[in-house]
Parts: structure tokens; C-alpha cells; sequence
């Protein structure tokens, strides 16, 4: 039986995480989410479903992997000049954890920044990971991302919070 | 002693704007001009028919539903006997908005937070602090006196709700003419009960660009191959990659894959040009055409109007219907798209979902589909397109050459057919028509 992880195993996996999106490692991210990982970022505060009304991303696996295929395409014309992002994270706190279950929840403010040429756009959020417990390790099952202003007029956000 | 102000109106001088727009071309002052931007709010937004909101979303008594358009504050309220009033978000006393969120309940009456002035929630002035120190002023014939103002025109459109600023102008029927009308017919008539409803809140986007160039857009046929390549080609690598006929299956990937459509796709779609610059993009076909039926909600929608009809009624699935200047319609998946000018270089966007009454799952499903993929700020097909009117917008303050061409497949004399129907969508003549709405609204008579 596997070892059940210590908080600070669970914190370093939130860590790594913005760090490889930060550092543009697109491919060691995507690596990080399990195979029914998704990716939610609510479009209102309490929204109940990303899937039976909008929302501002909600995406599986296969959605991400279209996301960095787009990304890597010198004809995504959104990205030149190239689009940089640094995320500054509090420390995560875990919020739940059922070793039995091999599952574990997180939760995490941050600021996100994001620049372009001359602009530069800062959003803050909470992110609420939801990790799981894999034969190959610790995986992100789901990753919520609440933006403090998900119901404002937003500029394009082209990155991953 | 200082002079007062003389009060000349923003429009004074009766400035002409039929230098900027030429039969195959546009002046960049169209995107570009401060004041071309002011003379728009004082003329076209106010004498356009301009949309609001739909109806569903003040449902109950009280509810109440505030947007701003080109500058105006108004507010949309549920009576009490069903109707809708639609008034200025503005207090008669000193102008303070009543109403300060985009959507709420108000109760049974409006409170001013300032001085307590208070209305019924038809705009009527119900009460004043200090009623007797009015006695014997001219308060109450003034205009303050007279409760909330009203725009000059609403219309209430089968839970389409529009308004027109002015109290002039062309009534709706006319404005909008039975073509454009038949969108929403069509969106309506798709739900078994008869109504819609929106779902979830809307996406919104705020763009560093002028209103028209967003609308424009709309009516492009031509910029997905090159804009949207990044998108529909990382589409169609997964779509490839997916098991046999997943593809048709996944509402991402119906959706999505349509994008890499090439030129001879949107130059079959047909068109048709309607006046005052609406018009219906894809009257034959569009990207929205291949989506998996829905057998069910189909059988449904047969049994009220007969197989044939009901066939008719969903294969009705035009790329846009522009409703000049406000909004564009899509009737699958049902969906509004709404434009509100912040500025001469900004814009906002407001994408709405809808959905029938009490319809399946998987339909509201795939409209909320649509809404994230295509019109969120996270969105990697919209993300293209804003990069690009961003570019145009700083782009048209270069030098060497003043005009916006709109060429393609001009033909002398096109002008003289107000209504008309195109076999090839790839025609530049819906944005031409788009300019001459926008002369006819920016007259200066």
C-alpha cells in the first residue's frame, strides 16, 4: 500500500504546477493532470456546472492538449509578440485529505500576471485543486480556478491561470 | 462677471459624414475619431434600435435587468402586472443611478440611495423628503417633478427587448424588417413552449477596438482560413487522433472543426443584405449546420408543427444575423451576441446563451459549449480574432494610405437593391451595407 503524502508533498505538486506554466513547460504541465483531469474556471461566483452554462473554460484532457497544440503553432497570432505569465501563490493550505481514498483538496490564492509587448494584465483568483493519489504519483483531478472578477469585462486572457 | 455657457448641442454644425464612406471603401476616421465616436452616441445610438436584453431575466415582479448603452444608463423592471417598463437608470432629482447592479430585485418601489426620492417601479414619483418645502416651487411641473424618464421607443419582441433613445425615428417593424425578424421567429418557434431563456450569465469581453470593426467581423467569411488556422488546425490534429465517430459526438469537436473550413465552404453559404444595415450570413448553410441531431426534442418540435415544417424551421441555422448596430443572432446553438461601445477604441462584447424553456440537457449543453469555446476571454478562437482587431485599431493610425477597403465583389449600382440575396458569402457587400446603415443613421438632419 502506498504511503499516504505529507501536506507538503500535496503543496509542492501546486507549486510545480504554476512553476511549469509559468516557465512555459506546456508538456510537464499537462503531464501533471490525470487522465480525467479538467480544468474549470467558473464565469460567476457559486456557478453549480461549466458544462450546462457557460463558463469562462472548461476543458478535459483533450481540450488542454488542443489548447498547447494550438500554442505551439507559429500561426497563433494571438501570441507574437510572446505572451509571458507569472503566477505569485500564497502558500496553498489543504483543506481536505482522505488517505483512503487517495484524494486530497487545496486551496490557493494567488496573483496572476500577464504581459504582452507593452501591456501587462493582473488578475487575482483562488485556485481549489482537487489531487489524486495514482500508481505514478500524485495527479490534478480538477483545477478551479475562481477569478475574483470572473463577471467583469475581461481582456483576453491567453495563458492559463 | 462670468458669461454662462451658451448651450449648443454636441451636434451642432450639422456635420456630414458621407465623405467617410465611399461606394467600395471607408475612411479610418470611421474607427479611428474622437468625434466621429461623439456624433455616433448623439446620433445613431440614439435613433438605432438598439437591443437590450431578453426578458427572461426579470422574470418576477421587481426584477430588474441594467445595461449601458453609448452612454446611457437604462434599466429594465418587471411590473407588477407582467409587463415591462423600460426607463433611465437615472434619479430625476440629481441624477444618482438607482439601480447599481447589472441584475437584482428592487421590491414593490425604486429608492434613490442620495435624498430618498422614490418611484413606482413604472418610473412614477411616488414620494419626496420634505414634500412641504416644494409647495409653491416649480418642482413638480418640471421635469423632476415627472418621475423617471423613458427612452422614446420599447418593444418588447417575443422576449427580445429593444429600445430606441430618440422619439424619432423608424418604428421597429420597419427598422428591423420581416427577414431580419424571422431569426428570431426561428429561435423562438425552436422551443416547444414557445419562449426561451437565458442560460447562465453572459461571457464578456472588453476589446481595444472601435464597435465596427467587431461588427464587421461578424459578416467576415474570409479571416477563419488564415485568422482561426492555429485553432482549426490543432482541432483537426485531435480530431484525427479521436476513436472512429467521436468526432461527430463531442460538441467541442462539432463545434470546433467547422473552423478550418476553406473559402469555397462560406462562398456556399449564400447571404442576404436587408436595409439599414442588417443582414443573414449563411442563408443556405453555415459552420452551425452539422451538428448531431437530437432525436427527441426534434420528434417534440414535429409533433407541434409537422415533420416538414419542423425540418425547415432547424435547418435554419445561419452563421449571423446582424441586427445593426447592437447585436447578432445565432439560432443554433441560440445565442446573442451584444455590443456596447465604451469608446472610439474600446468595446465591449457580451455573448448571451439561451435556450428553450424546459429544453434537453444536451441542447443547453452545446450552447454553453459554444459560448466558452468561441466567445470566453479564455477562448483559443476568440483569442485570435481580438489579437487582430486590436492590431487594425492601432494599425489604421499609420500613414500612406487612408482607406479601408471593401472591394470584393463590389458592383456598380448594388446599392439600388435595399434587399438582396447573394450566392456567395465571401462578398464584401455586407459590410458595405453595414455603411450605408451607418450614413443613414448619421445624417445630420
Amino acid at each position: 500500500m502506498m504511503q499516504a503524502p505529507a501536506d507538503a508533498d500535496l503543496t509542492r505538486l501546486i507549486y510545480q504546477e504554476a512553476r511549469l506554466i509559468d516557465q512555459g513547460r506546456f508538456d510537464e504541465w499537462y503531464a501533471l493532470y490525470a487522465e480525467d483531469g479538467l480544468y474549470w474556471m467558473p464565469l460567476a461566483p457559486g456557478q453549480h456546472s461549466g458544462l450546462d452554462e457557460p463558463a469562462l473554460m472548461y476543458e478535459d484532457k483533450m481540450l488542454l492538449r488542443l489548447r498547447l497544440d494550438r500554442m505551439k503553432d507559429p500561426r497563433a497570432h494571438s501570441l507574437h509578440p510572446a505572451v509571458r505569465c507569472l503566477h505569485v501563490l500564497q502558500a496553498p493550505e489543504v483543506t481536505g485529505r482522505d488517505a483512503a481514498a487517495a484524494h486530497y483538496t487545496l486551496s490557493t490564492p494567488f496573483i496572476y500576471v500577464e504581459t504582452q509587448g507593452d501591456t501587462q494584465h493582473i488578475l487575482a483568483a483562488t485556485a481549489e485543486h482537487e489531487l489524486i493519489g495514482t500508481p505514478q504519483g500524485l495527479r490534478i483531478k480538477t483545477k478551479k480556478v475562481l477569478l475574483l472578477n470572473c463577471d467583469a469585462a475581461l481582456p483576453a486572457i491567453q495563458l492559463l491561470p | 462677471m462670468s458669461q454662462p455657457m451658451p448651450m449648443q448641442p454636441p451636434d451642432a454644425g450639422g456635420e456630414s459624414m458621407a465623405g467617410l464612406v465611399q461606394a467600395d471603401r471607408v475612411h479610418r476616421d470611421l474607427y479611428l475619431s474622437a468625434r466621429v465616436y461623439e456624433l455616433e452616441r448623439e446620433r445613431l445610438w440614439k435613433r438605432a434600435w438598439v437591443f437590450l436584453g431578453h426578458d427572461s431575466l426579470v422574470p418576477k415582479t421587481g426584477d430588474y435587468y441594467t445595461a449601458q448603452i453609448a452612454g446611457q444608463s437604462l434599466a429594465m423592471l418587471r411590473q407588477a402586472d407582467g409587463t415591462l417598463a423600460v426607463m433611465f437608470n437615472r434619479c430625476a432629482h440629481k441624477g444618482s443611478r438607482l439601480l447599481h447592479e447589472r441584475q437584482g430585485n428592487t421590491g414593490k418601489f425604486l429608492r434613490c440611495p442620495y435624498h430618498a426620492w422614490t418611484y413606482k417601479l413604472d418610473g412614477k414619483l411616488m414620494s419626496v423628503p420634505l414634500k412641504n418645502d416644494y409647495e409653491g416651487t416649480g418642482m413638480s411641473a418640471s421635469p423632476s417633478g415627472q418621475g423617471l424618464a423613458a427612452p422614446g421607443g420599447v418593444r418588447n419582441y417575443k422576449g427580445f427587448v429593444f429600445v430606441r433613445i430618440s422619439g424619432a425615428g423608424l418604428d421597429f417593424d420597419r427598422y428591423f424588417g420581416s427577414t431580419a425578424l424571422a431569426t428570431l421567429d426561428n429561435m423562438v418557434a425552436r422551443s416547444p413552449l414557445g419562449e426561451l431563456e437565458v442560460v447562465g450569465a453572459p461571457l464578456r469581453n472588453v476589446i481595444r477596438c472601435n464597435w465596427k470593426m467587431y461588427l464587421e467581423n461578424i459578416n467576415d467569411t474570409v479571416h477563419p482560413i488564415s485568422t482561426h488556422e492555429s485553432a482549426a488546425t490543432a482541432a483537426a490534429g485531435i480530431g484525427k487522433s479521436l476513436p472512429e465517430g467521436d468526432a461527430g459526438t463531442s460538441l467541442a469537436m462539432e463545434q470546433l472543426l467547422p473552423f478550418g473550413a476553406g473559402y469555397s465552404f462560406y462562398s456556399d453559404m449564400g447571404a442576404k443584405v436587408l436595409p439599414n444595415g442588417h443582414s443573414v450570413l449563411g442563408t443556405k448553410a453555415s459552420i452551425h449546420s452539422g451538428y448531431a441531431p437530437l432525436p427527441e426534442y426534434e420528434a417534440e418540435l414535429a409533433a407541434r408543427y409537422g415533420a416538414d415544417q419542423a425540418r425547415a424551421l432547424l435547418s435554419f441555422s445561419p452563421q449571423n444575423t446582424v441586427f445593426y448596430p447592437s447585436a447578432a443572432f445565432k439560432t443554433s446553438p441560440s445565442l446573442v451576441r451584444v455590443l456596447r461601445p465604451l469608446g472610439p477604441d474600446r468595446t465591449l462584447v457580451e455573448a448571451w446563451a439561451l435556450a428553450p424553456k424546459g429544453a434537453p440537457q444536451r441542447l443547453r449543453q452545446r450552447v454553453a459549449s459554444y459560448a466558452r469555446l468561441v466567445f470566453s476571454p479564455m477562448s483559443v478562437v476568440a483569442h485570435d480574432d481580438v489579437h487582430l482587431f486590436e492590431s487594425q485599431q492601432i494599425g489604421l493610425g499609420s500613414d500612406g494610405n487612408e482607406w479601408v477597403s471593401l472591394h470584393r465583389g463590389h458592383q456598380a449600382g448594388e446599392a439600388q437593391s435595399p434587399e438582396l440575396a447573394l450566392e456567395n458569402g465571401n462578398n464584401e457587400i455586407m459590410m458595405r451595407n453595414q455603411y450605408r446603415g451607418w450614413l443613414r443613421l448619421m445624417d445630420p438632419a
